[in-house]
């Protein structure tokens, strides 16, 4: 399968529940738009956790249009299609390297969202690439974390600096950052443990990793990625707003899209919080990543071929 | 967006004081509020819209309490509702006795938090004087043999596994068998992460359930989960016919509103709630703290303190 197919197996159910979803809101030819209508489609757009305000945005916008009219139902996906590219509107944002020296890249998020496979992706994608690449092991917390990155590690060919048992984060992650210099290797990711971002402590330990990680170069870490699960509903934005404050997040990884999980909470981060979508994951493999694209993203959601 | 419940309910209902009943003119604006609070603590479209059906139809004609200010009154029964439905209780784990193995099994999407879940029934088993065995099942995530070890180990529990062999239903069936030779009367299946939309995996999991008979089945849900959370468990249930739900991660901020999806859509009882990621933080599931939880924390408190 090639990639382009393999990100549409990935997301065919969540086209199905747009695309089949409004399809089945049009009997034969087309549909009068009324309050009956309205309050279908609330429910469809309601349950891609788009939440309440863009979910009432996207349907007083269809009734702005089309009220009390009889219309097809590609006229309506194109409104709403329009509308919500202008909701998730940002550019392609891909990984920002350092001009010189190593690119570091720091992942967080909360307990099991998909961070360490994503840093598996991400550096099978780098190799990808032709760069070379280094882990730091900087979950030092959670049962067999390490031994978890180092398996991927190993199967991707890239370095792993792992801490003796106990370490301290922050001194791995100052290890790993290194072991990037002193090799000249041109990424490293560094794997942090998954915290609630209600923990106030775990929350200041992100701080000092990143201080830590800055100690040797200034600049860094050049990217600081949220891992967020596209299954989480509204706590997301709970999530994005107290990791950006604490890790000084640059861009959001959407991982677990292959679900039927729409991964809408992302509309209202856009909206309220302005963090770019980096990279959407698709699978438990180190090759289901690709860039973020929100027209593209629309429109597959949306996929004739893919939703019927 | 407003700060809680009770203020956007106090100026909704403002106009009802005076007023002899609870009508469904009069309660609008303010069961839309509620509704409105629901599907921002997750709970899915579906499930909110049902509620509130049912919620109007127990309000309607209820006296205006003197002793109430009416929206305390409809949020006392929006609570009350939403209490009910997330009960009955049962936290028991139906062990069998201790001459025969009791098997549990553990199921749910990709990280949700089903290891360590083992882990913590592991401790409570333990706890209360039975001799319970850890089995790792899970195959496919990389590491996951070598997490349910360290637990083993930090809980002084054994850990079944067999890291030659490719089929977890084998491994389950075996690791009963091994349960039986080593006196452990009651063993935890630790299945790996699963989509409940793929095929395959789905019913390599009911093999495990026809061949090792677990005596209940958990899912286990993140308290994060949003719309989906619905889907997922329709599905899981119907595969497995699920015994129990575990809610991990309700130590965050997440209101938690698809415990209600979950308990609706599975009508199976939510036996604990997972608190934390250390093996202790396991309580028994309490309906009426979930019911505050997802109606906003204290509300409801401030209502009952007032009233
Ligand atoms: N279906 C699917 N599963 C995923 C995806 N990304 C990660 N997973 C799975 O989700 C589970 C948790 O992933 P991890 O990468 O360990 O998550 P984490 O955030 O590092 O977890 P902690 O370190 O425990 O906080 C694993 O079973 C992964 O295989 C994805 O894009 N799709
Ligand atoms: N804060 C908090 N974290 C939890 C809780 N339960 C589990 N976790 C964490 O959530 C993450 C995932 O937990 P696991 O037990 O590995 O989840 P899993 O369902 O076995 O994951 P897979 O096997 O990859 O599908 C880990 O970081 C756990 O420490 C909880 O109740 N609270
Ligand atoms: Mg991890
Ligand atoms: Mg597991």
């Amino acid at each position: 399968m090639g990639l382009f197919d393999r990100i549409r197996q990935g997301l065919k159910k969540t086209s199905q529940v747009l695309n089949t979803d409004v399809r089945d809101l049009f009997k034969s030819e087309g549909r009068l738009i009324d309050e009956d209508f309205l309050d279908d489609l609330r429910a469809i757009l309601f349950k891609t956790d788009m939440g309440y305000d863009p979910t009432e945005e996207l349907v007083a916008e269809v009734a702005k249009n089309m009220r009390g009219r009889v219309v097809h139902m590609t006229d309506v996906i194109d409104v709403l299609k329009t509308k919500l590219k202008e909701l998730m509107a940002q550019d392609e944002s891909p990984i920002t390297y350092a001009a010189s020296g190593p690119t570091v890249i720091m992942v967080c998020g909360v307990n099991g969202a998909g961070k360490t496979t994503s840093i598996a992706k991400l550096a099978c994608m780098f190799k990808g690439q032709g760069k070379s690449v280094v882990l730091g092991a900087g979950d030092t917390f959670r049962a067999a974390a390490v031994e978890q990155l180092g398996i991927w590690a190993d199967r991707l060919g890239v370095e792993c600096v792992k801490g003796p048992e106990g370490s301290h984060p922050a001194t791995v992650a100052y290890q790993a950052v290194e072991y990037a210099l002193n090799n000249n290797i041109e990424v490293c990711i560094v794997d942090t443990a998954g915290r609630l971002q209600t923990q106030k402590n775990l929350m200041s330990e992100l701080t000092k990793i990143r201080d830590s990680i800055r100690k040797q170069i200034p600049e860094a870490p050049h990217e600081a990625l949220l891992v967020l699960d596209a299954t989480t509903g509204q706590n997301g934005i709970s999530q994005a707003n107290n990791f950006a404050e604490a890790a000084g997040c640059t861009g959001i990884v959407l991982a677990k899209l292959d679900g039927t999980a729409k991964g809408g909470v992302v509309v209202a981060i856009r909206q309220q919080i302005g963090l770019p979508v980096k990279y959407i994951g698709f699978g438990e493999q180190h090759e289901d990543l690709v860039l973020f694209n929100p027209d593209k993203f629309v429109d597959e959601m949306f996929d004739e071929e893919l939703g019927g | 967006m407003f700060e809680s419940l009770q203020d956007g309910l106090s100026s909704a209902f403002k106009s009802l004081r005076g007023q002899g009943k609870l009508s469904e003119s009069n309660m609008r604006d303010g069961l839309k509020l509620v509704e409105r609070s629901l599907l921002e603590a997750d709970v899915s479209f579906e499930v909110a819209r049902h509620f509130m059906r049912n919620v109007t139809e127990k309000a309607i004609g209820e006296k205006v309490l003197k002793s109430l200010n009416p929206q305390q009154q409809v949020v006392g029964i929006v609570y009350e509702e939403l209490k009910e439905l997330m009960g009955p209780v049962d936290h028991s784990l139906h062990l069998k006795n201790k001459k025969d193995v009791t098997v549990l099994m553990m199921c749910g999407l990709q990280g949700a938090g089903k290891t360590t879940t083992c882990g913590k029934l592991g401790k409570l088993l333990k706890d209360g004087q039975r001799n319970p065995m850890l089995v790792a099942a899970d195959l496919q995530r990389p590491a996951a043999i070598d997490q349910l070890h360290v637990l083993g180990e930090q809980l002084g529990i054994p850990v079944y596994s067999d890291r030659q062999e490719k089929d977890p239903v084998k491994v389950c069936n075996d690791a009963v068998k091994a349960a039986k030779k080593q006196g452990a009367d009651v063993v935890i299946l630790d299945t790996a992460g699963r989509l409940h939309i793929d095929d395959e995996l789905m019913k390599q999991l009911e093999r495990i359930d026809k061949q090792c008979h677990p005596e209940q089945i958990y899912l286990t849900v993140d308290a994060m989960t949003g719309q989906d959370a619905v889907n997922s468990a329709k599905a899981f249930n119907e595969a497995l016919e699920i015994d129990g739900v575990i809610i991990t991660k309700l130590d965050g901020d997440a209101r938690g509103g698809a415990a209600l999806s979950v308990k609706h859509v599975t009508g199976v009882p939510i036996k604990f709630m997972g608190t934390g990621e250390k093996l202790d933080a396991l309580e028994q599931f309490h309906p009426e703290r979930m019911a505050q939880r997802i109606l906003g924390q204290g509300d409801i408190l401030s209502l009952f303190e007032t009233a």
